[in-house]
């Protein structure tokens, strides 16, 4: 079992970093007074972990049976029916889904599907009606339409029905649905926070993790909880002891990402831009997100570049991600942006230095 | 649908006017449905305003004033956008409903139950315009028999035909002395202990919406108990706290780039909102005294672009970065556009 997973807190009382918060939902559980919730901060925060925990504190231990299913639903829209599938995870009070996985089509599974499963009512054995909790997963990626859809139904069923919802950005989720649920925030958690995880997995596992090692890791993951356990624990298989000055090795596709950088710093033409094309490609097949690889190449480039060039390139990296939303292949416009900077430089460099 | 208990129903709910005559800060409807009470006689209304100033609960309470509980089911179909609302719909249920013809003005149980239906279409401006346009022909048909409310927020949205067969009326932004008498009302029925200092926080972060101030008010009861301060406040709307904004503006003032994208990497993951941000950085900007009116203009035009692209989607990260560096460079007063573009 990956640490992660392993020293992952199970109940509202041993999580580490976001006590306060968990203490305020465990005392919202415990009135029996639990509104709809709206989880939001960055990855690697906690937010899935504290979900998790609070169902827990609502259910007991049977929250933790979970089931994965792949469900397949037929709806009837007017004149025609739709077949769709999800997948599900779910135990005998809660179910969890990611409704944006239907693409286009998610209008329908909010509509129609949540509607359903909000309408059947969990009797438990006491015979006491209780309520069941829909965790939805990623609902800024949701369309427009289905957040629409989605307010009514919080409000319709919000006797047998709690709804948890989970996004990175509360930006995209309209205004309609936040005022209906308790928006909790969930920042990441500081460098020295971290520390104090991984200093407390390092006595659980028998280690002894030196200081600044400790806060090497943590400032390497970005503020990232999730990522900075995964590298300790790479760490520990790569060299142990640990020494301070022992390397940690960043992801590859970060690497790669920095090699493509100093490519496009080193020569800007046609047949260069026709090389790094090959390789956008291959952190694409590799299913790195596009807009992840434009901000990491952003991030390199910005390290190398002098200040004057900086505010350009960071405009133009804005104006192709935005560009990359409203298209249909990211590659054009990935590749766009390296063309333009390409452009860009050069024309610096030409300035420059004649 | 009764709840499972009474604390868990929303305050909004619980505490929206009955009648028609307890919706607050709306006179001029308030008197023509008065009216209607007494005649029975009613034209298609549309209501418009911004959220949380009491359309809805205005078309609810008039319908259930009309009619009282035991015809209310048989009169009156109440649509929104989560039901279905395509042409479809319009064709077939609300033609339905429409067309069924109803008993001639008889008095029951003191409700003056006048001779025609009610339909209410909330959320109106989410409506197809194929959809809208199916409509008119309706309304004009059954107008004997039934009286069409339409509810929505931008009355833009709203074709003109339909637009121009009905009564319409504006519904205002509440003040704040209404806004703050309704609150200490409740306040006082929840046994809430709300200071004069949080009373006018709630205000301004509400911006004239009650239903807004009512549920923050209510997220704050429930996470913090009975005694609520300004900073519980702060925290459940998910504003984005004055200094964060003022640390922002303070590293786009010192025109160190590297500076900037740091505080602007720390401002993600804390997990703000940037479309909160980038409201509260356009008032800071604005108010500021030692900012040219050209260089107000420059980042204004900046923040309405990176809003529209948030709207599309785009990443938070890299749109605030780039009001971020506009900011910078119209403070430090660098010419405009780009020196190197190809």
């Amino acid at each position: 079992m990956l640490w992660v997973d392993k020293y992952r807190p199970k109940t509202l009382d041993h999580v580490m970093v976001h006590n306060d918060i968990a203490q305020n939902l465990k005392k919202l559980v415990t009135e029996h007074d639990c509104p709809h919730l709206l989880f939001y901060g960055p990855s690697g925060a906690g937010k899935k972990t504290l979900i998790m925990a609070l169902l827990r504190q609502m259910f007991g231990p049977g929250a933790e049976k979970v089931k994965v299913e792949n469900r397949a639903w037929k709806v009837d829209a007017g004149s025609r029916s739709i077949d769709l599938e999800l997948t599900t995870l779910s135990s005998a009070n809660h179910i969890e889904m990611t409704p944006s996985d239907a693409g286009f089509q998610d209008r329908y599974i909010v509509q129609e599907i949540i509607k359903e499963m909000a309408k059947n009512r969990p009797i438990d054995t006491k015979g006491k009606k209780g309520f069941k909790v829909l965790v939805l997963n990623d609902v800024d990626k949701l369309s427009r339409e289905a957040q629409h859809s989605l307010r009514r139904t919080m409000e319709k069923y919000s006797a047998y029905c709690r709804l948890i919802l989970c996004c990175n950005s509360s930006s995209r989720v309209t205004e309609a649905i936040r005022s209906r649920c308790l928006n909790v925030r969930i920042n990441a958690p500081s460098q020295e926070q971290i520390v104090e995880v991984l200093q407390f997995i390092g006595k659980k596992e028998g280690l002894q993790l030196p200081p600044n090692f400790a806060a090497r890791i943590a400032e390497k993951s970005n503020r990232n909880l999730r990522r900075a356990i995964l590298s300790f624990e790479t760490c520990r298989v790569q060299q142990y002891p640990f020494t301070d000055k022992q390397t940690i090795s960043p992801m590859d596709w970060e690497e790669y990402i920095s090699e493509i950088a100093s490519d496009i710093m080193k020569e800007q033409s046609p047949k260069r831009l026709f090389q790094v094309r090959g390789k956008l490609y291959e952190l694409l097949i590799n299913c790195i997100p596009p807009e992840i690889i434009l901000k990491r190449l952003l991030y390199e480039l910005l390290r190398k570049l002098d200040a004057e060039l900086k505010h350009e390139i960071c405009h133009w990296a804005a104006y192709y991600e935005h560009r990359m939303r409203l298209g249909q292949k990211a590659i054009f416009h990935i590749e766009a942006f390296v063309a333009k900077f390409m452009s860009v430089y050069k024309s610096f460099l030409i300035a420059t230095f004649g | 649908m009764a709840p499972i208990i009474q604390s868990t129903q929303p305050w909004v709910e619980k505490y929206r006017p009955k009648q028609v005559k307890d919706v607050a800060h709306q006179e001029e409807v308030v008197r023509v449905l008065t009216n209607t009470l007494e005649t029975g006689s009613c034209p298609h209304m549309l209501f418009y305003g911004p959220p949380g100033t009491g359309k809805t609960t205005t078309a609810l309470a008039i319908a259930h004033q009309l009619f009282g509980p035991e015809l209310y089911k048989s009169r009156v179909l109440e649509l929104n956008a989560s039901d279905d609302r395509g042409i479809n719909v319009v064709r077939t249920k609300i033609k339905d409903f429409a067309a069924v013809a109803v008993g001639t003005n008889q008095k029951k149980n003191g409700y003056p139950c006048p001779p025609y239906k009610i339909i209410v279409l909330d959320e109106a401006d989410s409506m197809t315009e194929d959809a809208q346009n199916a409509l008119r022909r309706t309304m004009e048909t059954y107008s004997k028999v039934t009286r069409f409310f339409f509810i929505c927020n931008y009355i833009s949205r709203i074709i003109e035909p339909l637009a121009s067969r009905c009564a319409k009326f504006r519904f205002k932004p509440l003040t704040e002395e209404i806004m703050s008498s309704r609150i200490l009302y409740i306040c006082k029925e929840e046994g809430i202990y709300l200071d004069a200092e949080g009373l006018s926080t709630l205000s301004t972060i509400s911006q004239g919406d009650l239903r807004r101030a009512i549920t923050y008010l209510q997220s704050a009861a429930r996470l913090f108990g009975s005694s609520i301060s300004s900073k519980d406040l702060i925290s459940v709307s998910g504003i984005v706290p004055a200094e964060v904004v003022e640390s922002l503006l303070k590293a786009c003032k010192s025109g160190n780039f590297d500076l900037a994208n740091k505080e602007v990497n720390n401002f993600i993951a804390e997990g703000y909102p940037v479309s909160q941000m980038l409201t509260q950085l356009f008032e800071a900007i604005v108010e500021e005294n030692d900012i040219s009116d050209e260089q107000k203009a420059r980042i204004s035009k900046k923040l309405g672009e990176a809003d529209k692209c948030l709207v599309d989607g785009a990443d938070e990260y890299l749109q605030l970065l780039g009001v971020v560096s506009i900011t910078i460079q119209a403070l430090c007063n660098m010419p405009e556009g780009f020196a190197y573009e190809g």
